[in-house]
């Protein structure tokens, strides 16, 4: 493997040794999961993807998928964070790197890892992430001033820093964006009302009234429209898809654990449900090479300096990285489901070893986060004019 | 060939200005043209046209104003739009 499948493993021990042990309870108090969070700033990779020669870790989507995976393996809640996290550097380091308020910013995220969120949903929008009713209000000394009524802001109250979406100004269309990243000192977050959850409840998303100021170097020089297409979607549907694969990958283990388990007490016998274990097993497998397949594809365009940002922007891309979303928020349920089905009682048992329970409450998130009716509903919208030429 | 793209910009394009005001090289998504809605101008080039655009030509940038979509058609047409 390459030289950085070592940063994969560090996050993969955290996973392990911090992620797993609080998992349980991040889950029933519906809490932060602060210990991982702690963990991962300490191995510095809030600047995982960072390159190295600013100090970060180098890491391209494919290593970042990899944690993801290895994250939510443990702690769903704990792997989504990290993803929405390197899902905003992502879109600094590849739009706003010009800009010098950013590079600085950059060297900050080095070295004291802020953990930055994104306040993306707005009340009255919902997630259609390209359109927006909030405006930025710049004055004539450089300043903005910038509110948003927030439907939800994942760990808001545990943020360092937060970056959304506003119309450029209080005259412009709903879909002409910039996007910003506002300082945890120059907001008040007021929280409107609370995160009890079926699952994903460690990610503390509950509705926020979010009012800022800042200078105005702090605003994307580009189009949100192409930190979207280019950055936001592929970023989000490849690690979100990844932190999916890492709960069914858990569930599937715990599945097999319990196939072992009935095997070894009647030798000479295949018990039953390791036929559904053999389904679960194919089912597992078809998600990660769907997975794999196209965040190798994204990680690829990203590369290509002279292809890439026309691809990246292209309807047939934005089809499949929509494909992507909707086929593993699917599919990370029915495996769980399987595994649930698989384990039989001992799986429905809160405090069993095979329990997944959490797994498959947290699955059941996939579908909703950009909901997936919507997704079909564009994807249709597009199939109108692409020809798979 | 620009006119006829207006007018169907002005059917389609549910901008938040009247297409008349705006110049051949103004931003329509800046105009407030949204991607659900580009689908609709793409699709009515199309028929007006007699063209197809092939999904290289499906980007953004291929759309985002009077002058670009004309390059666009003049390339699929070979110049001899109607």
């Amino acid at each position: 493997m390459s030289e950085g499948s070592g940063n994969v493993d560090v996050v993969a021990r955290i996973g392990k040794e911090v992620a797993a042990q609080h998992a349980d309870s991040v889950d029933r108090e519906a809490r932060f999961p602060s210990e991982t969070v702690e963990a991962l700033k300490k191995a510095k990779m809030m600047s995982a993807l960072v390159p190295k020669e600013l100090g970060g870790h180098g890491c391209g989507m494919i290593e970042l998928a990899a944690m993801c995976e290895a994250l939510g393996q443990h702690c769903s809640s704990s792997a989504m964070v990290f993803a929405m996290h390197h899902i905003q550097v992502a879109s600094i380091l590849r739009h706003a790197m010009k800009q010098t308020y950013y590079q600085k910013y950059v060297e900050e995220l080095v070295e004291k890892q802020p953990l930055i969120a994104s306040a993306t949903s707005e009340v009255g929008i919902g997630g259609e992430m390209r359109t927006s009713k909030c405006a930025v209000m710049v004055d004539g000394n450089g300043r903005f001033k910038l509110d948003k009524d927030c439907s939800t802001i994942s760990y808001g109250a545990h943020a360092d820093d937060i970056l959304f979406q506003a119309r450029r100004t209080p005259e412009s269309p709903a879909n002409d964006q910039i996007f910003v990243l506002v300082r945890k000192p120059e907001c008040t977050l007021t929280q409107k009302g609370a995160w009890d959850t079926l699952g994903m409840r460690g990610t503390c998303s509950p509705p926020f009234m979010l009012e800022s100021q800042g200078v105005v170097d702090q605003i994307f020089e580009v189009p949100f429209a192409d930190v979207a297409s280019e950055t936001q979607v592929p970023f989000s549907h490849v690690l979100w898809s990844n932190v999916w694969l890492g709960i069914a990958t858990a569930a599937v283990a715990r599945a097999r654990a319990f196939v072992r388990q009935q095997a070894r007490a009647k030798p000479g016998t295949t018990p039953p449900t390791a036929l559904r274990l053999a389904e679960a097993s194919s089912m597992l497998q078809t998600m990660r090479t769907n997975v794999h397949d196209v965040a190798s594809e994204c990680e690829r365009l990203m590369h290509d300096e002279k292809e890439g940002t026309a691809a990246l922007s292209s309807i047939g891309f934005a089809l499949k990285m929509n494909n992507l979303k909707v086929s593993s928020s699917q599919m990370v349920v029915q495996i769980v489901n399987h595994a649930l089905l698989i384990c039989g009682i001992m799986g429905y048992k809160n405090d069993s070893k095979v329990a997944v329970g959490r797994h498959l409450r947290d699955a059941h998130s996939a579908a909703l986060m950009v909901g997936n009716d919507r997704i079909y509903a564009t994807n249709a919208s597009m199939l109108l004019v692409l020809k798979d030429d | 060939m620009n006119d006829q793209i207006r007018a169907i910009l002005k059917e389609h394009g549910r901008l938040a200005v009247d297409v008349a005001s705006l110049k051949d090289d103004s931003d329509l998504y800046e105009a407030g043209m949204t991607s659900h809605a580009s689908v609709n101008v793409m699709l009515a080039l199309e028929g007006t046209f007699d063209v197809e655009f092939p999904d290289r030509m499906l980007r953004r940038g291929v759309f985002e104003s009077v002058s670009a979509i004309a390059a666009a058609l003049t390339e699929l047409t070979g110049g001899s739009a109607p």
